[in-house]
């Protein structure tokens, strides 16, 4: 018995994981070449490995998964809607069936620790499909005494930091109103997309119903301004929120947008501690702080400040980063070097503009692209590492004496995505979610989800619910 | 380190529980993955860290000879297998196991104080623990009164654990919670601190006779307390698990959730303890298990 007790390693297997050398795109059915010949590598961000060579779509492509999805939903949004829920629950229940195959994929090809994709990825993803499933036969009761019509083609941008999941959110309610899907995944995490295209093959979704194209910025911006293109939904940065909805203004065509964040989570001192540290910690280095409702301004009431902050760099001791695919691992690996090098600019920033910095003490891998939990403190809102989304492991403490001032601090962003209040005072919580300028205000929690659950952004975190009726609504013409 | 020697202290550390996220928080911990070495590890330190026990009308002398020789050596002829951290017994039969464990390493631990209600007059729980002692227990195992803790009235709470801590001089002085009649997490911390204060020198979550007996989030929740009572005075206090805990897997889950809460430091048979009696048969089989790949005939393992 040694004085210490390791956890030994407990990585995950890859024995269920098919990964092919070169993918195609699924348009109409079927998987196909691009037009262009032109292919792009996608790796594992944790050791840098080049996993498969996946296709760029060019404007070609894009045409032909328009024109696929085009013929297809004339059939498609005619068929009777408990048709569509059928397709849509087999949907849900082989994803259930194959979850560990994507977690697996999902860890690989993003970086994300095992735990968070086989326990919070897949099953919320399946949880998506299954509850808009349940909706489609049921819309005139969204909607009551309104006309209920699909919108036509769904053009979908995802990011890169839940890849399945982000994609359920945006397929499970266009299909369920009976809208027909061309997706673009994002570069550096394609593979689940592609997986999800032959779970499509496998529950006999008809042709041209779901199509998934590939590629980087240049491939999305050709997919949104397509004429044939109905509906765009994106999430992803509000830089290209905001050129997406320069590109298709006037267009008529229908834009929900789901973009950055810099949510305040808000500790009163009356808060229960340790509860509040774990909500910390999973608000901020939860999938490494890649969450665009991140917790990433910790507003801390004075009286406890001391008291958080200690318990808070003890407990940032006990995180345990490396291989993702380790099922005790808490933190992976940051998903591409350009995002590292964003993060690794922002944190210097940080201490260049006087913030104080705290690190957790654990070795980071030689391989693959990292950091380590980081928390500043001494934060002023003027401080970069205030404004600007991180979108990384690193969180930025301020102080406030009131109420009032919590409020004050918290809004004053150009975001609002979500935001936390950790008390112990019910009157409290209902006093701060009234004034809080965010989509999401969780109470005494942070970072949990749920496909009933509307979730959307006010101000620059974009508009347009997903989740819920209201997230229905952005796939339906109502009249 | 400051003495510790009223209920200030427990008021000065206070705090709150969210019951939505200690639940959260031991689910989590329960997902941990143990494996290979650290599984063998974890398992023996799980046999050493055993308070086994039994607290049955119908223990006899026969029964205390046969649990004292599995305490010494629970394989017989393995002497990879340590002893267990204690025999926890009723105090009738104290000064037998006493004599049977001398020098063995593995204490005699009695319950004490009208064990498993406490409703008795305080004189005769004192008595009961002086004579538990005098007869040869190092460890005495109390009960709090609930009854006085849940009409709010901690100051007979503290003077009752600190009275017992008193009468049991050397002894290590073990505090049950009797967490599942506290009926909240915002007691069973409250009352950890209460029972810190007064002189506990381990907190224990239950007498087994209850059900609920030990969850996961109460170890967490007592953990926390223990965390913070250390942070305030710098004493280092046991935790106790007990009731319920049959499954090798369930004491490596308490393990995780030590070492995660309270650290290495707490990782040791004087600072962590399970109370248990078919758990040491389970941690044997898993230990063979873990070396030969098979799972044995349960008939391998000493029914006692």
């Amino acid at each position: 018995m040694s004085s210490t007790w390791d956890y030994s390693p407990a990585p995950e297997s890859t024995d269920m994981v098919d990964i092919r050398g070169d993918y195609g795109m699924f348009i109409d059915g079927t998987w196909s070449e691009p037009a262009s010949g032109e292919y792009m590598k996608t790796i594992n961000p944790a050791t840098e490995e080049v996993l498969a060579a996946i296709p760029v779509a060019d404007e070609t492509d894009i045409d032909q998964a328009v024109a696929a999805a085009s013929k297809a939903f004339k059939k498609w949004s005619k068929l009777p809607a408990s048709e569509r829920a059928r397709y849509i629950f087999r949907i849900a229940r082989v994803i259930q069936e194959r979850s560990r195959e994507l977690a697996v994929l999902e860890t690989m090809n993003g970086g994300k620790p095992i735990k968070e994709s086989r326990d919070l990825d897949i099953p919320l993803a399946a949880a998506h499909f299954f509850y808009h499933a349940g909706w489609a036969d049921k819309l005139e009761y969204a909607f009551p005494a309104r006309k209920v019509e699909p919108l036509g083609v769904a053009a979908q941008i995802i990011p890169w930091n839940f890849p399945l999941l982000m994609l359920a959110w945006k397929i499970a309610p266009a299909l369920a109103t009976g809208n027909t899907v061309v997706l673009k995944p994002a570069e550096t995490t394609p593979l689940t997309a592609l997986t999800f295209a032959s779970i499509c093959e496998q529950v006999g979704l008809p042709p041209g119903v779901v199509n998934i194209v590939t590629g980087a910025g240049a491939t999305g911006a050709m997919l949104v301004r397509h004429p044939d293109v109905q509906k765009v939904a994106f999430t992803g940065s509000t830089e290209v929120g905001k050129e997406i909805q320069r590109a298709i203004a006037g267009s008529g065509k229908r834009l929900t947008l789901e973009l950055g964040g810099k949510a305040a989570n808000i500790v009163f001192d009356d808060a229960p501690l340790d509860q509040a540290i774990e909500g910390i910690v999973n608000g901020i280095f939860f999938n490494q702080g890649h969450v665009c409702c991140a917790g990433s301004r910790l507003l801390v009431q004075e009286g406890v400040f001391d008291a958080l902050i200690a318990k808070l760099k003890r407990r940032l001791g006990t995180l345990r980063l490396g291989d993702p695919l380790d099922k005790n691992t808490d933190i992976g690996a940051i998903n591409s070097r350009q995002q590292l090098d964003k993060i690794k600019e922002l944190v210097g920033a940080g201490i260049d503009e006087g913030a104080e910095l705290y690190q957790a003490d654990c070795p980071l891998p030689e391989r693959g692209f990292w950091f380590p939990p980081t928390v500043f403190t001494g934060v002023s809102q003027s401080h970069r590492i205030a404004r600007e989304e991180i979108f990384g492991p690193v969180l930025s403490v301020l102080t406030f004496r009131t109420p009032e001032e919590a409020v004050e601090k918290a809004n004053n962003t150009p975001f609002g995505l979500s935001a936390g209040v950790w008390t112990e005072k019910g009157s409290r919580i209902l006093w701060m979610a009234d004034r809080l300028k965010a989509g999401v205000v969780w109470a005494n929690t942070f970072n949990r989800f749920d496909p009933a659950s509307p979730f959307g952004g006010y101000k620059e975190s974009g508009f347009g619910r997903e989740g819920g009726r209201h997230g229905l609504e952005a796939y339906v013409r109502l009249s | 380190m400051p003495t510790v020697s009223d209920l200030e202290i427990a008021n000065a550390i206070g705090g709150s529980v969210d019951a939505v996220g200690a639940e959260l928080r031991a689910a989590s911990l329960a997902t941990r993955s143990i494996k290979k070495e650290a599984k063998v590890e974890g398992l023996l330190l799980a046999v050493r860290c055993c308070d086994l026990t039994t607290l049955e009308g119908s223990d006899s002398p026969g029964k205390i000879r046969q649990l004292a020789a599995k305490a010494q050596r629970p394989a017989p002829g393995d002497a990879s297998i340590p002893h267990v951290a204690a025999l926890c017994i009723y105090p009738r039969l104290v000064s037998l196991a006493a004599g049977l464990l001398k020098d063995s390493g593995v204490k005699v631990a009695s319950v004490a104080t009208a064990f498993p209600s406490g409703q008795a007059p305080l004189r005769a729980r004192l008595e009961e623990i002086e004579r538990a002692v005098a007869d040869g227990a190092d460890e005495i195992d109390i009960v709090i009164s609930r009854g006085a803790f849940l009409a709010g009235d901690e100051e007979a709470v503290f003077e009752e654990v600190s009275a017992s801590k008193q009468a049991a001089g050397p002894a290590h002085v073990k505090a049950i919670l009797e967490t599942g009649e506290l009926g909240s997490y915002d007691r069973v911390r409250r009352a950890s601190l209460v029972a810190m204060a007064a002189g506990a020198d381990t907190i224990k979550t239950s007498t087994g006779k209850i059900s609920p007996a030990s969850t996961l989030p109460m170890a967490v929740v007592m953990a926390e307390a223990i965390r913070d009572f250390h942070d305030a005075t710098g004493a280092r206090i046991g935790l106790k698990v007990a009731g319920g805990i049959r499954s090798a897997k369930d004491a490596l889950r308490y393990l995780v959730i030590v070492k995660e809460t309270l650290g290495e430091e707490w990782l040791t048979p004087e600072r962590f303890r399970i109370g248990a009696s078919s758990l040491l048969n389970d941690l044997l089989m898993q230990l063979d298990k873990q070396r030969t790949g098979l799972y044995s005939d349960p008939d391998r393992y000493t029914l006692d």
